[in-house]
This record gives C-alpha cells, sequence and structure tokens, in this order.
C-alpha cells in the first residue's frame, strides 16, 4: 500500500462570482480517486457554499450545489463547518445542504458529513493535515 | 463536430460528447451507439438511464468507481461490477455509457 497522506481542501469563498469553489469541488473529486484521506473545511463566505435552496438563475451559472450531495459516494465524509463563519452570517446547521454518507462497515448506516466546530478545533485540523490546498 | 439524427444536425465536441445535453433523446443515443459499434440492448439502456438520473440529482457524471458502487445498491451485486459494465461498454462504461447518455466526460476521467 502506498503510503497514505491527510488532504485538507479549505474553502473560503462564496460559491459564485468566482471560480475557485467549483475548481475546488472537482478537484476534490478528481483526487477522490487516489484513495487518500480526504477532508473539507469551510470558512468565511465559504460557508455559503453549503447552503440550500441556491438559485443561479440571475447570475447565469450552473447551480453545482446538488453535487457537494455526491461527496458522500466518493467516500469524501469529512466535511467541516466552522461555527464562527455561519455566527458571523447568521447562518446554522440547519441553512446547510444534509451531506450524508453511507457507513458500509455499519450495514450501510447512512451518518452525517458535515461537522460544525469552533475555530480552534479547525486550527488543530489544519495542523494535523499533511497538505492543505486552499481555495 | 456533429451528428446528423432524422434530419438534424446534433453538435458534439471532438471526442463525441454532446455540446448540448438538452438535444438528447433516444435517437440521438442510438446514433451516438452507432458510431460507438455498440447495439444497445435493454442492459444498455437500464445503465444510460441511470446515468441520467444521476446526472439530474448530482450535476455530474459519476466516476466509474463510483458508478459502480450505485448500480451494485440500486440493480443488484451481479450487474455492480466492472466486468459486467465492461462487457456492456468495452471502452469504459463512464466514458462510453456517459457519451451515450448525452453527458458530459466524468470529472475524474482523464
Amino acid at each position: 500500500m502506498p503510503e497514505t497522506k491527510k488532504f485538507l481542501y479549505v474553502n473560503r469563498k462564496a460559491p459564485y462570482g468566482t471560480i475557485y469553489a467549483l475548481e475546488a469541488l472537482e478537484v476534490v473529486l478528481i483526487g477522490a480517486a487516489f484513495e487518500q484521506d480526504v477532508s473539507l473545511a469551510f470558512l468565511d463566505d465559504g460557508v455559503y457554499q453549503l447552503t440550500k435552496g441556491q438559485d443561479t438563475k440571475a447570475v447565469g451559472m450552473k447551480n453545482f450545489s446538488p453535487t457537494y450531495k455526491a461527496l458522500g459516494d466518493y467516500d469524501v465524509n469529512k466535511i467541516y463547518v466552522e461555527q464562527e463563519s455561519l455566527d458571523a452570517r447568521g447562518l446554522s446547521l440547519d441553512d446547510l445542504l444534509p451531506l450524508t454518507w453511507e457507513d458500509e462497515d455499519d450495514d450501510w448506516a447512512e451518518k452525517d458529513s458535515i461537522k460544525v466546530i469552533s475555530a480552534t478545533e479547525m486550527a488543530q485540523i489544519m495542523e494535523q493535515s499533511d497538505i492543505v490546498l486552499s481555495f | 463536430m456533429a451528428l446528423e439524427v432524422g434530419g438534424k444536425s446534433i453538435a458534439t465536441d471532438e471526442e463525441g460528447y454532446l455540446e448540448n445535453r438538452d438535444e438528447w433523446d433516444m435517437e440521438v443515443a442510438k446514433a451516438i451507439a452507432v458510431a460507438e459499434n455498440l447495439e444497445m440492448s435493454d442492459n444498455h439502456w437500464e445503465v444510460v438511464n441511470f446515468l441520467r438520473e444521476y446526472y439530474d440529482e448530482y450535476q455530474i457524471a459519476p466516476a466509474v468507481r463510483v458508478l459502480t458502487k450505485a448500480i451494485g445498491k440500486k440493480l443488484g451485486k451481479d450487474k455492480g461490477n466492472s466486468k459486467y459494465l465492461y462487457e456492456l461498454f468495452p471502452y469504459g462504461p463512464a466514458k462510453q455509457a456517459c457519451k451515450i447518455a448525452g453527458l458530459p466526460k466524468p470529472t475524474g476521467c482523464v
């Protein structure tokens, strides 16, 4: 077995207006084929990427938010959202897409992928990652 | 490039994927299949329809590993394996079946 590295993809930007959010998601989906240990972090305006009910008609871009729901199929199930960033924008976990994954080792039980954590915990997760990619 | 179907010209990219997904119908699918030297059976349609449903829900064409797992869950273990899928689509289930389904090239398929 080749060595598994801990990858953390950090998302800080709003979903539309720049290409960063979509590019990050595509990199994650492509990278998932390499069977590394993948986590995603959402902070600052990046938390808007996961909000429910996105409607992009007026901006003329594809609404790619349904694709986040496929992450579980790609075995990407560690999704960290920073509490302080949600608070600052008047958002809570209920405003986010319900992202889940199915645990093969637990009779395919459906489990939540999103964990809301504090800025301090987020710093620890960054510290523990081998590779941090910022978008 | 373009595909001629029933007197209409359907635009494709240089690899044969449809430029506009909305132009897809079963006749277009059959025409792409002919170009791929495939004869569509019920088993082929099952996979193609599955891919279209997956795209509608998630806005992506799944990578082959994900497709295999999802097919196995929906249609049973005897179909959710790469041997079965490669027998149907010899040039790769994700690439070839997605093309016939009128979807973009799968993300993660290099």
